[in-house]
């Protein structure tokens, strides 16, 4: 219960700052970064956590579904524009492949 | 009434749950990625809904606690973010930097390039986000004008493209470094790159696992930065 607990308070405390910031960044994006912090310093403790976190995390793909099955009321949206997303996300996931890997491994081998 | 039906909770939540454990059965027996278990999901779910007549805004009331849980799936990314922490000490800054760098490259590539062939800018707003894992990436999505569906579905076949060609990608532009590439997987690909990553070694899986949270903070800061300057 106290990781449950956890994780609905910093997902609160991620909103409110969210809220008064304009919701710039998403409040659950906020929840975890305080959450990183607060167990990098030690005033979550990691192992009370740990096993709700982990059971959310490895059934994240089960979360999204319901929102994937709003495509079958918004492909009129996007129809025309297929070609134009397929060519957009295949070509900038190579690119960004390219530049972390190639970066990564450049200041790497500089430090050695 | 098969509406009716469709807005009871534990109805819907019972049938979402029991389609999601098929999916993930299936494709935990057949290994093929195009049998990923959002995407059969999806499909199935879809498929029911439309030979019932059952309407989607009926649906929507009664998966709303499954939806509701992607926040706290994000929040709890921190602890995993956590786990993996003593990995990056040693490359902090180099990491970093390819973090914040790929984060601008795939943000700025895939606006221009789908401004460039005609994409309006409901589309472009949908796939900002597209190289973050899926809870963080409908949540940019929905706050900038784009569809949260299509940003689902765009991110996991992002993610199952990229663990496909990422390898192959990764040797012919002479990317060897273990932490290179568990960092170019999880970066590009999030959780499919990641489970390829895996593959690969346990250093590259656990550097691809956290660079998904990296990427989803960077991203997230990126998009509103960016919209700024590329309007």
């Amino acid at each position: 219960m106290y990781g449950i607990f956890i994780i609905f308070l910093f997902y609160a405390i991620g909103i409110l700052i969210s809220k008064l910031f304009g919701e710039i960044i998403p409040g659950s994006v906020i929840g975890m970064v305080l959450l990183f912090v607060a167990l990098l310093s030690g005033v979550v403790k990691a192992d009370k956590v740990k096993p709700v976190a982990g059971f959310i995390t490895r059934h994240m793909a089960l979360f999204f579904v319901p929102v994937g099955v709003g495509l079958m009321v918004t492909t009129h949206y996007f129809k025309g524009a297929t070609l134009a997303i397929i060519t957009a996300s295949a070509i900038s996931t190579i690119l960004v492949m390219i530049s972390v890997g190639l970066i990564q491994q450049f200041m790497e081998k500089k430090n050695d | 009434m098969i509406n009716t039906l469709f807005t009871i909770q534990p109805f819907t939540l019972a049938f979402v749950i029991g389609t999601y454990l098929a999916a993930l059965w299936l494709y935990r027996r057949t290994k093929l990625n195009l049998l990923h278990p959002v995407f059969t999901s999806i499909l199935v779910v879809i498929g029911v809904l439309l030979l019932l007549n059952v309407e989607y805004a009926a649906f929507e009331q009664g998966s709303f606690l499954i939806d509701f849980m992607l926040g706290p799936s994000v929040v709890a990314l921190g602890f995993g973010l956590y786990e993996q922490v003593h990995l990056i000490r040693k490359n902090l800054l180099s990491i970093l930097t390819a973090i914040s760098i790929g984060s601008i490259v795939g943000i700025v590539s895939v606006v221009f390039i789908a401004r460039w062939m005609g994409a309006d800018e409901t589309v472009v707003a949908s796939l900002e986000p597209k190289s973050v894992t899926t809870p963080i990436a409908i949540g940019i999505s929905a706050r900038f004008g784009g569809l949260p569906p299509l940003t689902a579905v765009i991110v996991v076949v992002t993610g199952v493209f990229g663990a496909v060609v990422g390898p192959f990608v990764m040797d012919k532009t002479g990317i060897t470094s273990k932490i290179a590439r568990g960092l170019a997987m999880g970066s590009s690909s999030h959780g499919a790159g990641t489970a390829r990553a895996i593959e690969m070694g346990a250093v590259q899986g656990a550097i691809s696992g956290l660079s998904i949270g990296l990427m989803g903070v960077a991203t997230a800061i990126m998009v509103p930065l960016l919209r700024l300057i590329i309007k």
